[in-house]
């Protein structure tokens, strides 16, 4: 054996290191011939991408870095900028004020952008999973909103009253973070008080209403039952809205505390665009999923009603629909009724956008087995009951990147109401810019601006139902 | 409490039959419930309708109004541009209102056939495994999809019209033919389309032997038209029968013959000679020109001239539907499971004909139904034509028409149920086509 051994020439005794891949299969040249240049045809495509690209940029760039900040006209501008052109930004540092709130009273800029905090604030308990990382949030827009309002508003007790209020909302997120379902409650009137001002008894008188009903539900609830107690709860409430509620702001509404009061007609842009796309969406998501229950009901009434008026939804364009709420409700309402603008074309659009929260929610819910239905009928549970706790969670879930989108076509519907004469940010605004004579002749940088901003909100929508599916995905395949 | 009231139905249901008929079952029994919700909703809904109709009643009084369409035969009075069937001011309303209809279906119809293009291009781009091609389609979809369509036909229009040069700037004087200068502004496109700011110049269809224009009744019938038509049609139904063919002798013997230069000469060879024999040339848009090349007038003569407001309306709607499209594409692609495409692979088929074969007609079926979705919101989305102008059905009976006779009931109800019609008919055709290449199930 030894014999063998000692006539072998050689025998490598350690391992060699291994070779490096050949150059063109490692690093950056392999990701370039994988992903930019395998075969012909893809590099023909990158070769023409690589010109698009570059013929975007040379025509843009220089326009854009040479942009002007500091100008009062669009002619200063084009000035200032020489013969290669640039920008204007210019237009938007002189008129920011109104794309974000209109003609909104420049001293109550606070009261907006408090409600738009105290949204998140609503907002928390709904959408954040991670009871700390809702409070993260609250922290942050607390901070941004006392910044904000240190550098728009100039009354120091305003800047610290609304800090003191931020920083007690922020210790309740941090202490007891379920009681911020209070805010979410309240805030549907809080925001209405601080945007339209008036006296504050009109919208608390309008809450004792829930607190009638409530009581009257309370009270008869153990001896009829919860059809009989909700439905005579309602009918209480209904009865206190129309007849008392009047009397208690008769007499209690000229007295403090109170708000300036501000028209629907000096809201516009992006507040307005908010006012209507949150209230819309917010109201739309109940109709839709009652809709889509009646459309699935076994009850011929219901379905043919909720399939009637889905439909019908569904075939008109949305225009048709706002000229409705502008021109038409005037004959389906008593005579002398005149109520606001902003509030009949909220009410056109949720009903809208509920046709088609319904449809994508009917597909959440024919996706669910048939089983689930029948574990819970098994189990015992009542209609509502299996609904609530067996149908709805899942059906939703399913459900989420359709209406998710729903609710992203509905804000950039908001554009829309221009065409009834309120003045949303894209058209309303930028008309009433476009017609200064300072700036006549504009159309990029305002379009631009306008549109960065849709852009960011409705893509940081679909992201977060992105994040919403991934952390919402029990199955485990 | 939940599981109380469970029980509490459970037990009625078995002791009802021996009681007697009570009040309170009509509430608490499952069997004469939906019976007593459909009553009471019944009642809701008759009662709703009641007040409205009272208050319309009520408020029309008011207002010495009446509801009645006569206001459609009487004379518009006012212009509109873009006609496809012959229209002048002093036509009626009821002409104006089908004028309006026909632009909105126009615009409906290319904007459809020039979304699915761009929505398949960019869709199948987005897969690949480019990169560079990939991220640029990403950031085109995100970018059409997340900002409002309004802002994009409003920009299209502004900035076409309000920075295209004026058609003077297209003439040729004098002056430039004697030192060789160019005028300022140049036709597009291998010289064919001029963009003014009065509209885009394109080149029309110019026949120099028509076929006479027939008059059935009131109705006009051209038949040079109708022949086209008949050719195309004439040629696709040889060409099935060709295939249809092939097919047979494919399940007979095993050999498919070759059709591929049938098909083609099928296709193409009628239609060509039938554009010869008519003397089919396109009409390019240009300024009359003298002997030394100085062109007269004000204006480009021949041609078409498409206004700003279609072409950015359509320019518009195509991108923004396009974008929805490519992502159903993407979605219904990405939907067929790898393992079909390995299957075709371990069946011998090469990736074009895996594609063809295996992939597309099973992602079809995926595609279709957003695919339906995405053109009856293209058709109803046409209605933003209002923002540069276009007289479309709204701008026309919802529009203009409204606002002189005042009739807004009659005008919004009409153009409601236009819309409803045209939209049901839509998600009908397609339902229909949707239906007929689905999976055929048990």
């Amino acid at each position: 054996m030894s014999d063998t051994r000692a006539e072998t020439a050689f025998i490598r005794t350690e391992m060699l290191a291994p070779e490096l891949p050949p150059v063109t299969e490692r690093g950056i040249i392999k990701w370039l011939r994988e992903n930019l240049f395998a075969g012909w045809l893809n590099s023909a495509l990158t070769i023409v991408s690589l010109l698009v690209v570059f013929l975007l940029l040379k025509s843009a760039l220089p326009w854009w870095l040479n942009g002007v900040w500091n100008a009062t006209s669009l002619g200063e501008c084009r000035t200032i900028a020489g013969p290669e052109g640039g920008a204007c930004w210019a237009v938007i540092k002189a008129r920011w004020h109104q794309y974000i709130f209109g003609f909104y009273p420049q001293d109550a800029y606070w009261r907006p952008i408090l409600a738009f905090a105290l949204m998140f604030v609503a907002l928390a308990p709904v959408l954040y999973y991670g009871l700390r990382n809702g409070a993260k949030l609250i922290g942050t827009v607390a901070v941004l909103t006392v910044l904000s309002l240190a550098l728009l508003d100039h009354d120091v007790t305003h800047v610290v009253l609304i800090a003191v209020l931020m920083a007690v909302l922020f210790a309740v997120s941090w202490i007891a973070p379920k009681r911020l379902v209070y805010v979410t409650l309240l805030y549907p009137f809080v925001a209405f008080w601080l945007l339209w001002g008036g006296s504050v008894w009109k919208p608390v008188a309008t809450l004792l209403g829930f607190g009638v009903m409530v009581l009257v539900y309370r009270l008869i609830q153990p001896r009829l039952g919860v059809i009989m107690g909700t439905a005579i709860g309602f009918l209480a409430a209904c009865f206190y809205w129309l007849f008392v509620q009047g009397i208690i702001t008769g007499a209690l509404g000229s007295l403090p505390p109170g708000l300036a009061g501000v028209n629907s007609d000096q809201f516009g842009g992006f507040l307005l665009a908010f006012v209507i796309g949150v209230t819309a969406i917010t109201c739309s998501l109940p109709i839709g999923i009652l809709l889509a229950l009646g459309r699935r009901s076994d009850m011929v009434l219901i379905k043919t009603l909720s399939v009637g008026f889905i439909e019908f939804i569904r075939g008109v364009p949305l225009i048709t629909m706002l000229f409705t709420a502008s021109l038409l409700l005037q004959y389906f309402l008593p005579p002398q009724t005149n109520f606001d603008l902003i509030l009949r074309v909220v009410i056109l659009v949720t009903l809208f956008a509920a046709a088609y929260i319904a449809e994508v929610i009917r597909g959440g819910l024919a996706a669910l087995p048939r089983g689930q239905y029948e574990a819970a009928d098994a189990l015992g549970l009542d209609y509502w009951q299996a609904q609530r706790l067996i149908i709805m969670p899942q059906a939703l879930k399913i459900s989420i990147p359709g209406i998710v989108s729903t609710f992203i076509g509905l804000f950039k519907d908001t554009t829309l109401v221009s065409f009834v004469g309120l003045l949303d940010p894209l058209r309303g605004v930028t008309q009433i810019v476009r017609a200064d004579i300072n700036w006549k002749g504009i159309y990029w940088e305002p379009y631009i601006f306008v549109g960065v901003i849709f852009f960011l909100i409705c893509f940081g929508m679909s992201r977060y139902s992105m994040y919403l599916e991934q952390k919402l995905k029990t199955d485990h395949r | 409490m939940g599981r109380k009231q469970g029980n509490m139905t459970m037990a009625m249901a078995s002791e009802a039959p021996k009681d007697g008929f009570r009040l309170s079952m009509l509430i608490y029994d499952t069997r004469f419930r939906s019976f007593t919700i459909q009553v009471i909703v019944l009642l809701l809904v008759l009662l709703g309708i009641g007040w409205l109709v009272d208050n319309t009643i009520a408020n029309l009084a008011a207002k010495d109004k009446d509801i009645n369409f006569g206001f459609l035969w009487n004379r518009a009075g006012y212009d509109i541009e873009q006609q496809l069937i012959p229209y002048t001011n002093d036509s009626t309303h009821g002409r104006a209102a089908i004028i309006g209809l026909l632009n909105t279906l126009v615009v409906a119809f290319w904007g459809c056939i020039f979304a699915t293009v761009i929505g398949v291009f960019v869709g199948v781009l987005r897969l690949s495994k480019n990169w560079l091609v990939g991220r640029l389609m990403t950031v085109y979809v995100e970018a059409f999809r997340n900002v409002p369509l309004l802002l994009w036909i409003i920009v299209v229009f502004v900035v076409t019209s309000e920075t295209a040069p004026q058609p003077k700037d297209f003439k040729v004087t004098a002056e430039m033919v004697q030192t060789g200068a160019e005028p300022a502004a140049q036709k597009i496109l291998f010289n064919t389309i001029a963009i003014t700011n009065r509209g885009w110049n394109i080149p029309g269809p110019l026949f120099e032997r028509p076929l006479p224009t027939v008059h059935l009744g009131s109705v006009p019938l051209n038949l040079t038209f109708l022949a086209i038509i008949a050719a195309v049609v004439g040629s696709f139904v040889a060409n099935r029968r060709v295939l249809r063919h092939a097919r047979l002798v494919q399940e007979d013997t095993g050999i498919r013959p070759v059709t591929w230069w049938k098909s083609l000469l099928i296709l193409i060879a009628p239609i060509v000679i039938l554009l010869v024999a008519l003397g089919f040339h396109l009409d390019i848009p240009a300024f009359p020109a003298d002997e030394n090349g100085v062109s007269k007038g004000f204006n480009f003569q021949g041609g078409i001239l498409v206004q700003h407001s279609f072409s950015a309306l359509l320019i518009a709607l195509s991108l923004y539907t396009g974008a929805f499209i490519a992502e159903a594409v993407r979605a219904g692609v990405m939907a067929i499971s790898r393992g079909q495409t390995e299957a075709a692979y371990a069946l011998g088929l090469r990736p074009g004909r895996t594609m063809n074969l295996i992939i597309l007609p099973q992602a079809l079926r995926v595609i279709i139904p957003p695919l339906i979705s995405q053109y009856l919101n293209l058709t109803k989305n046409t209605s933003l034509g209002i923002a540069v102008s276009y007289l479309d059905l709204r701008g026309t009976l919802g529009g203009i028409t409204l606002n002189q006779t005042g009739r807004e009931l009659e005008c919004m109800l009409l153009m409601m149920l236009t819309y409803l019609i045209i939209s049901l008919i839509i998600s009908s055709l397609m339902n229909a086509f949707n239906s007929a290449v689905k999976l055929k199930e048990r």
